[in-house]
Formats: structure tokens, sequence, C-alpha cells
């Protein structure tokens, strides 16, 4: 027993941690190596490589027609759909930190979206845009707002908000929560002190609530800023990416890529994952620089 | 009641209202019959509470299905596995190589299996594990596994050495004080845990749709999708599908509820 026991300390952390950096390292970093590799190959539809091409991938990447538009759209969804969720995210939270009746009830509602698959519900919200028998198009022709049915999905122009509302939609459960949790690190204190020195409401909020709130909110943007990013299934549930590639952003185009050229879309790849990178970074920094301003 | 604890009631119910209508949606929806499925109307003439039934009959999803519980069952449990040690180790010991640890768990809780697609198609083609299910269980419990490190590293820290080199004391050996002393304090963090893995796996959708081509083999997520035709769309069996996948995991993260945040945002803040 004292012999293995031992043994055992020599290796140290190893039988511990060992099969979870394994994991790790199959799964997650291998797969990193392997799409930066593969954008630098020249690759067969049937996946047989046909040896390195320099920076070809890159160079038909930059040159696809599309590819200017798919990634101003994808600016659009990441900057609306976070940008909207943080804003709603911050009424909702206050909302649900009051007491009301029902509260536990109402806090089970707003989870839904979270537990759902996220590609359910943006069908379901196909569905209710349907131009024929859509439940929000009758409705709004019941409401004398609309005269007929319109095809919401089917231009870019209205599909496209429509998608950031479903984006926005499933993002905000989590994002609420977060902020709730961070509304719970304020001591009461705080408040009792802004009251006694006659802040309003609004003041108080302004000046003392979102300050100290700031924490939560920096969590939520990054951890929404790369879920929102690299989200798939709204996308491809409602439009498909479509008309073209109109409603496309960086991340579906890549999946669309995979098909006909993965050389060219490991480079997509890559360059998303600069581009997630590159979002975070400055919005750190620029976050960060504000305070200094303080 | 004063006038503003009104207002707030009603709108924290309407907020509710909004967040449930497009499931309630989904739920008449499932129960339309198939010759009203194109009419405008709210509700269905008469509810065709059959479609939940002949779902299964007429598809594949009774197999997505199983595929689904395979998919999220195995993959929790791998990262049950996985993370327990893991975590507990990281808690009690202050280890060379701790810090790098934690470190790549952060990383990873950063990291999409989306991102990686391509990356994960190019391995698992090398391996010959296209269209495999058990290549789902891992990239699964990979990418989940490390929420699970966190919330049990959180749990296990919280929980005084004492308590177990008391039980020792008594007589104990060192697993029985973990089994019986340390184990059932970290429940909390483990149901969390295991429910958060489980919900993730269940819904997980892209890299189930790029590596899995066999429609037999899709989980539910990917199958409802065949319901989808070009020119047809069999709305009543595709939500009535939905239903089955959603309602479950919805009430099962209704348990874990309070304790998600801690685990997703922990490793963000230190």
């Amino acid at each position: 027993m004292r012999k293995t026991s031992g043994r055992r300390r020599s290796l140290g952390p190893l039988p511990w941690i060992g099969p979870a950096v394994l994991l790790i390292a199959l799964i997650v970093l291998w797969p990193v190596v392997e799409m930066v590799r593969s954008s630098f190959l020249r690759i067969r539809r049937s996946g047989v490589v046909r040896g390195y091409n320099g920076t070809d991938n890159y160079e038909r990447l930059f040159d696809e027609p599309d590819f200017g538009q798919v990634l101003w759209n994808t600016a659009v969804w990441v900057v609306s759909v976070v940008g909207i969720t943080i804003v709603l995210s911050l009424a909702l939270a206050q909302l649900f930190n009051q007491h009301f009746p029902g509260r536990r009830v109402t806090r089970w509602a707003l989870i839904i979206p979270w537990a759902a698959s996220v590609f359910m519900t943006a069908i379901v919200f196909r569905w209710m845009l349907h131009h024929g028998y859509g439940a929000i198009n009758t409705l709004l022709v019941d409401l004398h707002i609309l005269d007929e049915g319109r095809d919401w999905l089917g231009e870019p122009s209205t599909a496209f908000p429509w998608m950031i509302a479903v984006g926005v939609f499933v993002s905000l459960p989590f994002t609420t929560y977060t902020l709730l949790a961070g509304l719970q690190t304020i001591p009461g204190e705080v408040y009792e002190a802004a009251r006694m020195d006659g802040a309003s409401p609004w003041r108080t909020y302004l000046s003392i609530t979102l300050p100290l709130l700031r924490p939560a909110v920096l969590v939520a943007v990054v951890i929404n800023l790369i879920n929102v990013f690299n989200s798939f299934p709204i996308i491809w549930a409602m439009t498909g990416g479509g008309p073209g590639y109109e409603t496309d952003t960086t991340t579906t185009y890549m999946y669309k890529l995979k098909v006909a050229d993965i050389g060219e879309s490991a480079a997509l790849s890559v360059v998303n994952f600069g581009l997630v990178i590159v979002l975070v970074v400055v919005y750190l920094r620029v976050s960060r620089w504000n305070r200094e301003a303080d | 009641m004063t006038l503003k604890k009104v207002l707030i009631t009603c709108t924290a119910w309407l907020v509710a209202l909004i967040f449930v209508l497009p499931y309630a949606q989904m739920f008449l929806g499932a129960l339309r019959p198939s010759d009203e499925l194109t009419d405008a109307g709210y509700l269905p003439s008469r509810f065709e509470w059959s479609n939940f039934i002949n779902v299964w009959k007429d598809s594949a999803l009774g197999d997505n299905l199983q595929v689904s519980l395979m998919v999220a069952g195995l993959s929790t449990l791998l990262v049950v596995v996985v993370a327990l040690p893991a975590a507990y180790y990281t808690a009690r010991r202050r280890y060379r190589g701790r810090g790098a640890f934690l470190l790549l768990v952060l990383a990873t809780q950063m990291f999409q299996p989306t991102a990686l697609l391509v990356g994960l198609y190019r391995e698992f083609h090398t391996f010959g594990m296209l269209n495999e299910i058990w290549a789902l269980v891992l990239v699964n419990a990979a990418f989940n596994l490390a929420f699970a490190v966190w919330i049990l590293t959180a749990y296990f820290s919280s929980i005084p050495v004492e308590l177990e080199e008391a039980a020792m004391i008594d007589g104990a050996s060192r697993l029985g004080a973990l089994r019986r002393v340390t184990l059932p304090l970290a429940m909390p963090g483990i149901v969390t845990a295991v429910i958060f893995a489980f919900i993730t796996a269940w819904n997980e959708f892209v890299v189930a749709l790029a590596l899995i081509t066999t429609p037999e083999k899709q989980p539910l997520t990917v199958g409802i999708d065949s319901f989808l035709g070009e020119y047809e769309v069999q709305w009543q069996y595709l939500f009535a599908g939905s239903l089955v996948a959603i309602v479950p995991v919805v009430i099962l993260f209704a348990f874990i509820e309070k304790h998600v945040v801690s685990g997703l945002t922990a490793g963000s803040v230190k």
C-alpha cells in the first residue's frame, strides 16, 4: 500500500488532471492547429490533400465578390445583437430585481429561450413570420397595420432586422441573469446613503448602480461578443443566409465554403478567429481606457 | 399595493408572456390538423393530439431521440469523470502548472465548436470518424469540460479541508472521506455541472450538422430539419418533435438556474 501511494506522489498531478488536459488537447487544440494548417493546403472535395499552396486560399477568399457584403453583415449583426441585448438586459435586470407577486414564475419564463434549442426557437419564428399564414402577419393585418401579409424573410432589408430580433431574444436570458448576479453584489448601504443625500432614482442608477455593475457588464459583453459572432442556427434556420449571400455572416459563409472548398473555409475560420480576438481586445481596451479617463 | 408595484408587476408579467409566446405558438402548431397548416387563424378548429404520436411513426425521429440521449448522456458522463478529479485536485493542491491548467480551461471556455468546425471536420476525417456518434460525444464533452471544471473547483474550494481530515481521524480512508463528506457537500455543484453539460450537448446543432450525414445517426436538433421540405413543411411534426426536445430541458434548467451564471462568468472575472 505504502509503495503504491509513494509512486502516485511521484506522478504528481498527472492522474488527476491528465485526462482533462488530454481531452482538451485532442478536441480543442488539435483542431486549432489543423485548421491553421488546412488554410495553407489545397484540399480536394473528397478530402484528399494536394499539397501546400501558400496563401492561395486567403487570396481567393478576399477576392470573393460577396466577401465585403458578408463582412458588413457580420459587423451589423454583432454590434446590433450585443448592443440591444445589453441595453434591454440592463432594464430587465432592474425589473426582475424588484419584489413583486409571481417573481419566481416570471423568472422561469425568462429562462425558456436559454434552455431551449436555439435552432428550434429560430424555426418557430420563421413559422410566425411566414408570409401566407404566419401569426405575426395575421396579427398585423388584424390590427390594420398591414393590408396583407409581408414576406419578411424574403427580402434582406426586413429579414436581417428580424434575425437580429431573434438573436437578441435568445441572448437576453443569460445576459439578464449575469446582470442580476451583478446587482446582488451591490451592498444595500450604498443606496441608503444615496437616498439620504436626496438623489433621484435615475441619478442613483446612473452614478451608483451602473458604475458598480461595470464588471458584470464587461463579462456579459465579452461572452456575448463571442457567442453572437459564432452564432449559426438563427441565420441558418431563418434565411439560410439567402437570398444569395445577402444575410450571411462570416460564420454561415464559412459553413457554405466548407462544402465547396475546405481550404478556403479554413482560411475564413482563421480570419474569424482573428476577428473575435481583435473584437474582444478592442472592447476591453476601450472600456479600460474609459475608466482611466473617469 | 402601491401604484408603482402594480406597474412593476404588470410589466414583469408582460415580459414573461413575450418570452413564453413563441413556445405557445410552437405548442399550437404541433396540435394543428394537417389540413389546417396553411390557415392563417390563430387557433386550429380542433386539437390533433395524435400528431405527437404520429411523428414517431413516419420519420427517423425515434432514432434521432435515441442519438440525442446517447450523445448528451455519454458526453455528460465523460465530463463528470474527467472534471471531478481535475477540479478536486486543483481545489486542494498548489501543484506546478496549476495556473497553466486553469488558463487552458479558461481559454477553452472562450472557444466555440462553431469557430473550430473546419478543424474538427478535418481531424475526424483523418481519424475516419466522420458520421460517427462518438465524434459528437467527444466534441460535446471537450467543450463542456471548462464549465464543469470551473464550477466544481469553486465548490470543492469552499469545502474546508478540515472536514475531510476530521473524517479521516474518525477512521475513514481518504477515499471514504471524499465519498462521504466532500462529494455530498459538493452535490449542488455536481448537479449544476451535470445538467448544464447535458442541456448544452442536447441542444448542440452545428457540429452534428457538419459531421453526421446519415439521417438515423443525427440528433434531434438536426433530425427535425427533415420536416423542412423545399416545397412543403410539416410544421405540426416539426413542432411536436421540437417540444419533446425542449420541455424536459427547460424543466431541468429551472433547477440549476441560480448556479449557472457563477459557472459561466467565474472564469472571466478572475
